[in-house]
């Protein structure tokens, strides 16, 4: 009856968080009784749950979720879109173009295979293939910039409380920062410099969005980058 | 009752160390020199390093991802597909690098010896790859792997029960020695590579190549799970290593 670990230890799978009586929370699993890590992270109790802020997880696509992805095929009606899930998105044409399918129209025009693209989740269905749209404001077919890749448990610090963190990167870097929720990152700025910028202190979040006060730290990166450029 | 246990305990080392090192100058229950180093590969999801002795291994886990040809695809649950593969220039004389009877059975062993500790459930209809690449060999290579792939399967974030920790034990000479090495390998009488799940306290791999007395081969499979209980510290290690900013920054 017992939490056998701190709150914010790393913990590995199969570590017991705890022995008792308790609802099981994310990344983690029951078992004989014990409550078991099932991802490495950040356990994380609470009054009557028990979960793990996980450091390494794969992209789990949620209703609402703005991804960048790559066309990967073009079947009647409708667009296959790789967003690094474990089934592949689809964008049918009524989501791309706002009106009825017509067999006349040319789709490798909307988007071709290979385009990368920004759209949204709207919809999973039955078997929880993501069905995505690109009807919206910045969203559609991507012609510049280039794409970063980030593990997707981390894109939350990335943001930050309310987008703060990538605020902070857009105004001091002026590049334009686009975070699909998949991992993936499109950065387009009008300098090379400034780009490079960016990667550095993406790059920065990624290998310590562990640890605590990370937002002041990469306010100093920032600071002391810009000087670097002097 | 305890004290008694000690006493005998304490025994039986003592007569372990008094008995005769093996050719490599290792103590009977001794491991070869392990280490473990986590995300190697920036192109897979996950991916592990181990030297295990003179063994050399590199494990790329990519995935869930869909199955191609789907109709393979399982509609309740992953698939997870292990591919074990010596280098040509791994062992002496060269082999050739085409997949061989003894790979494909390799293979299949880690898979059946990793799948009881992954949520396979989670991810119905995709696959999970794990690629073993032997780039040195010297023995052991089938638990060396385990425990390489157990350790990217974590740093692919798929979901498990627990890691899993592999290592061999066997007899040569008429003693029981742990984590035998090439040499010993053929060699000796027998050897019994486990695989284990140590926080479930589960045997998930367990073959004997050779004969051995029943008494034997139950000290052997006691020897190879004290042995995998090592291993998995180092493997825990490997995948704090990562993060160990983040201890020392909190404490």
């Amino acid at each position: 009856m017992s939490a056998l670990f701190e709150s914010r230890d790393l913990v590995i799978p199969g570590d017991v968080l705890y022995e008792g009586r308790i609802r099981t929370g994310d990344n983690t699993h029951r078992s004989e009784g014990k409550v078991s890590a099932s991802r490495i992270g950040l356990v994380n109790y609470n009054r009557d749950v028990v979960s793990v802020i996980a450091l390494e997880a794969g992209f789990s696509p949620l209703t609402g979720d703005l991804v960048i992805g790559e066309v990967t095929d073009i079947q009647l009606g409708r667009w296959m879109v790789d967003i690094d899930t474990s089934e592949e998105a689809v964008l049918n044409v009524p989501d791309a173009i706002d009106a009825p399918f017509n067999p006349d129209i040319d789709m490798t025009r909307i988007l071709d295979i290979g385009d990368t693209v920004v759209a949204k989740i709207v919809d999973l269905d039955r078997r929880r293939t993501p069905i995505l749209s690109i009807l919206g404001r910045d969203l559609g077919r991507v012609d510049e910039g280039f794409l970063m890749k980030l593990t997707p448990s981390k894109i939350p610090r990335l943001i930050g409380k309310k987008g703060s963190m990538v605020n902070m990167i857009l105004n001091k870097t002026g590049c334009n920062v686009v975070i699909g929720q998949n991992g993936r990152i499109l950065i387009h700025g009008r300098t090379r410099e400034q780009e490079e910028m960016a990667v550095k202190v993406i790059n920065k979040v990624e290998n310590e969005a562990h640890i605590s006060g990370l937002t002041s730290r990469v306010q100093e990166y920032l600071r002391i980058l810009k000087e670097e450029k002097r | 009752m305890s004290k008694a246990k000690i006493t005998t305990k304490k025994k039986t080392t003592t007569k372990k160390t008094k008995e005769k090192t093996r050719f490599d100058g290792r103590k009977a229950n001794e491991l070869r020199p392990l280490k473990i180093e986590s995300s190697v590969l920036p192109n897979a999801d996950g991916s592990a390093y181990i030297e295990m002795g003179r063994n050399k291994i590199l494990v790329g886990v990519f995935g869930p991802r869909e199955m191609h040809p789907r109709r393979f695809a399982k509609p309740n649950e992953a698939t997870l597909r292990c591919r074990y593969h010596m280098s040509p220039f791994s062992v002496d004389p060269r082999r050739s690098p085409a997949p061989s009877r003894r790979d494909t059975e390799i293979g299949m062993v880690m898979n059946w010896a990793i799948e009881p500790a992954v949520f396979l459930e989670k991810y119905p209809r995709s696959v999970i790859d794990v690629y073993a690449e032997v780039l040195e060999a010297d023995g052991g290579t089938r638990t060396a792997c385990i425990n390489a792939a157990t350790v990217a399967l974590v740093d692919a974030g798929i979901p498990m029960r627990d890691l899993v920790s592999s290592c061999a034990a066997g007899v040569i000479d008429g003693q029981i020695v742990l984590d035998l090495g090439d040499y010993e390998d053929k060699e000796g009488e027998a050897d019994v590579p486990v695989a284990y799940l140590p926080k479930l306290g589960k045997i998930t791999l367990l073959q004997m190549d050779g004969i051995l007395p029943i008494k034997v081969f139950t000290d052997c499979v006691d020897l190879a799970i004290d042995g995998c209980l090592q291993i998995n510290e180092i493997q825990r290690e490997a995948l704090k290593k990562k993060y160990g900013i983040s201890e020392e920054a909190e404490e």
